[in-house]
C-alpha cells in the first residue's frame, strides 16, 4: 500500500484538538502535565463549549497553561484560583469555569480558597495535579510530599515529626456538602488517561446541574523534581504515591463512594 | 433631583453601588466599614438589579473574586478597612498589572498592625505610592462627605473603565460612620455588553482567545508592558487631577487637607478669619494624581501652608515636593484615632507661622 493511500480520513486514529495551540509545551519531557492539558482541551472541544468556557491558571508549572490552551483564560495569584473562578462563575452562572492547580498552589498557599469554594458548592471544576513536589521552583517539599521522600528542602527525606504529614486534600473536600463529584486519577497509562477523560467530561457536564463543585485530583509524576527517568518516575508513582493517594471515585452524584477502588 | 435621604457614609456608598449598576460586590467584614455589606445584604441587590453579593472567606479571597469578575468585563467592587486593605495589596498589584478595572473602598482606621477601629488617614502612602509590589498606581479619590461617598462610586467606575485600572476611594472612619443628607443619583442599568478586545467571557470563533495575566517572562516585552502602564499613569496625571478651593483667592495661609480633616479645616478657616488671619483651604479630591501643579502655582503668594492629617504626616511630603521650598510647610496631626478640633487647627496655624 502506498503512503498516499494510507493517509486518508477513514484511517485517521488521532488528531490534535484545535483547542491546543501550536506553541511547543514548556513542560519537561515525560511530565504528565501535557497529557492532562490535552485531555481537558479535548473534552471542551467534544462538548462544544469553547465559547462558554473560562479557565484559570494559577502559579507553579501550570502558570503558562494559557499559552497552550486555546480558550479564554485568567492567570491567578498563587493559591487564589478558586476565588478567581468564584468571581467569574458568580457573574456568569451559565458559563463553564475551571481551575488547573498544582499541589503547592491548591493544598498549601490556597488551602483556604480551596476549602471555601468547595464548601460553598461553587459550580466549577477544579483539576488538581498532585506530583508531590514544587516543580516550577526547583523541587521543594510540597504539602503532598510523602513521608521520607526527598526534595530540595527535605534532602534527607520528609521527617513527619518536623514537617508534618502529607495532606489528603481530595478526601478532605469530599467530606464537604458543597462537593458533588470527587475523584482521583492518573494519566500515565492509556487506560488511566481514558478514565481521567471520562471524569473530566463529567466535571464539565456537572456544571449544568448547579449541584456543586467537581474536584478531580490527578496523581502525576515529576521526573525532573524526583530525579528519575520518566519511566522510572511512573513506576515509582505507582509503587509509592498510589498506596497513599489511591485512584478512584471518592464521591459521585453528591454521595460518598463506600469503598474506594483498589490501585490499578 | 434624585432621592434625598439621611444616611451613613458606608450606607450611601452601598446604595450608590446598586444604583451605579455594579455587577458584583465581594467583601469581608471589618470595622468601621461593615455597614457596606450589611446594607447590601438587607437590600437584596440580586432582586433589585441582579447584582451579585458574596461574603468571602477572607479579604484575600474577596479581592481575587474581584479580579476574576473584573477579568470578564464586569463592574465589580470590594470594600475594607486598613488591616484588610493590607491583605488585599497582592490582589491590587495583580489587578493593576493585568489592567483590570474595579473599585476598592478603604474606610481607614488607625494602625500600624491591628491598631484601632477609630478613624485615621495613615494609609496615604500605601494608597498613593503603590501599596503592593511593583511599579503601579491607581487613581485615589478622597470623599469628604456622605454625598461624595455616593457620587464617587459612579465617578470611580467611570475612571476605572476609562483607564482599565483599579480605582480606590480613600475614606476614613469619620466619613464612613457619620450621617448626613445625601442626594442619591437615579438607578443606572447594569452593563449588557462587554469589551471583547480583552475580557474573558469565552473564546468565540470570530476572535482570538483573551488572556488576563500580569506575567511575562520575556524581559524586553515586560519592560514594554511597564512602559505602557507608566504612559497610562502619565495620562491620569494630565487629565484627572481634582481639587476644591475654599476661601483661597485672597489667602495668606493655606490649609491643605483631605477627607474628614478638610471638613474640620472649613471651621478653622472661619475661626482664623474672625481673628483677622486670611486663611483658606485646598482640598485634594484626587490624592493620586495629586494637585502638584496647582499647589506649586500658589506657593509664591502664600506666607505658609499647614497640612492637617490624621497620620504622622504623609501627604505633607507631596505638598513639600509641590512647593519646592518656596514657602514654609508645617504639619498639624493627630494619630491613633484621635481627631483635632477646629480650634486646635487654628491655634496650630498661629503657632506654626508665629502669626500675631
Amino acid at each position: 500500500m502506498k503512503m498516499e493511500e494510507i493517509i486518508s480520513p477513514e484511517n485517521l486514529v488521532y488528531t490534535k484538538t484545535s483547542l491546543m495551540t501550536d506553541k511547543p509545551l514548556s513542560f519537561c519531557p515525560g511530565c504528565g502535565h501535557g497529557v492532562i492539558h490535552r485531555i481537558i482541551m479535548e473534552v471542551i472541544d467534544e462538548l462544544g463549549i469553547q465559547a462558554d468556557t473560562i479557565g484559570v491558571a494559577p502559579v507553579g508549572c501550570s502558570v503558562l497553561a494559557y499559552e497552550f490552551m486555546n480558550i479564554d483564560m485568567q492567570q491567578a495569584a498563587h493559591g487564589r484560583a478558586p476565588a478567581v473562578a468564584t468571581g467569574i462563575k458568580r457573574c456568569w452562572p451559565g458559563k463553564f469555569v475551571f481551575t488547573y492547580q498544582g499541589d503547592g498552589d491548591l493544598a498549601a498557599i490556597g488551602t483556604a480558597e480551596t476549602i471555601h469554594a468547595c464548601n460553598r458548592g461553587e459550580n466549577i471544576a477544579i483539576f488538581f495535579v498532585n506530583n508531590g513536589i514544587y516543580g516550577m521552583t526547583g523541587g521543594q517539599m510540597a504539602p503532598t510530599t510523602l513521608p521520607g521522600m526527598r526534595s530540595s528542602t527535605t534532602p534527607y527525606g520528609r521527617d513527619v515529626a518536623l514537617m508534618g504529614n502529607p495532606l489528603k486534600m481530595t478526601e478532605l473536600v469530599a467530606m464537604l456538602p458543597g462537593t458533588y463529584f470527587v475523584s482521583r486519577h492518573s494519566v500515565h497509562t492509556p487506560l488511566s488517561a481514558r478514565r481521567f477523560k471520562k471524569a473530566a467530561k463529567q466535571a464539565f457536564e456537572n456544571q449544568k446541574l448547579n449541584k456543586g463543585l467537581s474536584f478531580i485530583e490527578i496523581v502525576s509524576n515529576c521526573n525532573s523534581g524526583w530525579k528519575m527517568t520518566p519511566v522510572e518516575s511512573n513506576k515509582w508513582m505507582e509503587a509509592n504515591m498510589f498506596p497513599f493517594f489511591p485512584p478512584g471515585d471518592i464521591k459521585v452524584n453528591g454521595e460518598l463512594v463506600k469503598k474506594a477502588e483498589k490501585p490499578e | 433631583m434624585g432621592d434625598i435621604k439621611l444616611m451613613k457614609g458606608n450606607e450611601a456608598f452601598a446604595e450608590a453601588a446598586i444604583r451605579a449598576g455594579c455587577d458584583a460586590y465581594f467583601g469581608y467584614p471589618i470595622t468601621p466599614q461593615s455597614e457596606v455589606m450589611e446594607y447590601l445584604a438587607y437590600q437584596e441587590p440580586h432582586k433589585r438589579t441582579g447584582m451579585v453579593l458574596l461574603q468571602a472567606e477572607s479579604e484575600i479571597a474577596a479581592i481575587n473574586m474581584v479580579y476574576g469578575a473584573a477579568g470578564t468585563g464586569k463592574r465589580v467592587m470590594t470594600s475594607s478597612s486598613s488591616p484588610g486593605i493590607s491583605l488585599k495589596q497582592e490582589g491590587i498589584s495583580y489587578l493593576a498589572g493585568s489592567e483590570l478595572p474595579c473599585l476598592i473602598l478603604n474606610v481607614m482606621r488607625g494602625g500600624p498592625g491591628l491598631g484601632t477601629i477609630q478613624p485615621s488617614q495613615s494609609d496615604y502612602f500605601q494608597s498613593t505610592k503603590g501599596g503592593g509590589h511593583g511599579d503601579y498606581r491607581m487613581i485615589v479619590l478622597a470623599p469628604a462627605s456622605v454625598q461624595e461617598m455616593s457620587d464617587f462610586v459612579k465617578l470611580g467606575f467611570e475612571l476605572a473603565f476609562k483607564y482599565r485600572n483599579p480605582v480606590m476611594m480613600l475614606s476614613d472612619g469619620i466619613i464612613g460612620q457619620m450621617m448626613e443628607k445625601v442626594e442619591l443619583f437615579p438607578q443606572q442599568p447594569r452593563m449588557t455588553e462587554f469589551d471583547q478586545s480583552w475580557s474573558t467571557t469565552g473564546k468565540t470563533a470570530d476572535r482570538e482567545r483573551n488572556i488576563i495575566t500580569s506575567l511575562d517572562l520575556d524581559p524586553a516585552r515586560h519592560e514594554r508592558h511597564n512602559q505602557k502602564l507608566q504612559a497610562k499613569y502619565k495620562l491620569m496625571r494630565e487629565n484627572e487631577v481634582r481639587f476644591e478651593l475654599i476661601d483661597a483667592e485672597d489667602a495668606d495661609y493655606l490649609f491643605i487637607a483631605y477627607g474628614s480633616c478638610a471638613r474640620i479645616c472649613q471651621k478653622s478657616i472661619r475661626l482664623a478669619r474672625a481673628k483677622g488671619i486670611k486663611a483658606g483651604l485646598l482640598r485634594p479630591v484626587t490624592l493620586y494624581p495629586f494637585p502638584t501643579e496647582k499647589i506649586g502655582s500658589m506657593a509664591d503668594n502664600l506666607k505658609g501652608i499647614l497640612t492637617v492629617e490624621l497620620s504622622a504626616g504623609q501627604m505633607i511630603e507631596d505638598v513639600r515636593l509641590a512647593v519646592e521650598g518656596r514657602v514654609k510647610v508645617a504639619l498639624h496631626n493627630r494619630m491613633g484615632g484621635m481627631v483635632p478640633s477646629p480650634e486646635d487647627v487654628c491655634n496650630a496655624l498661629v503657632q506654626s507661622f508665629s502669626i500675631r
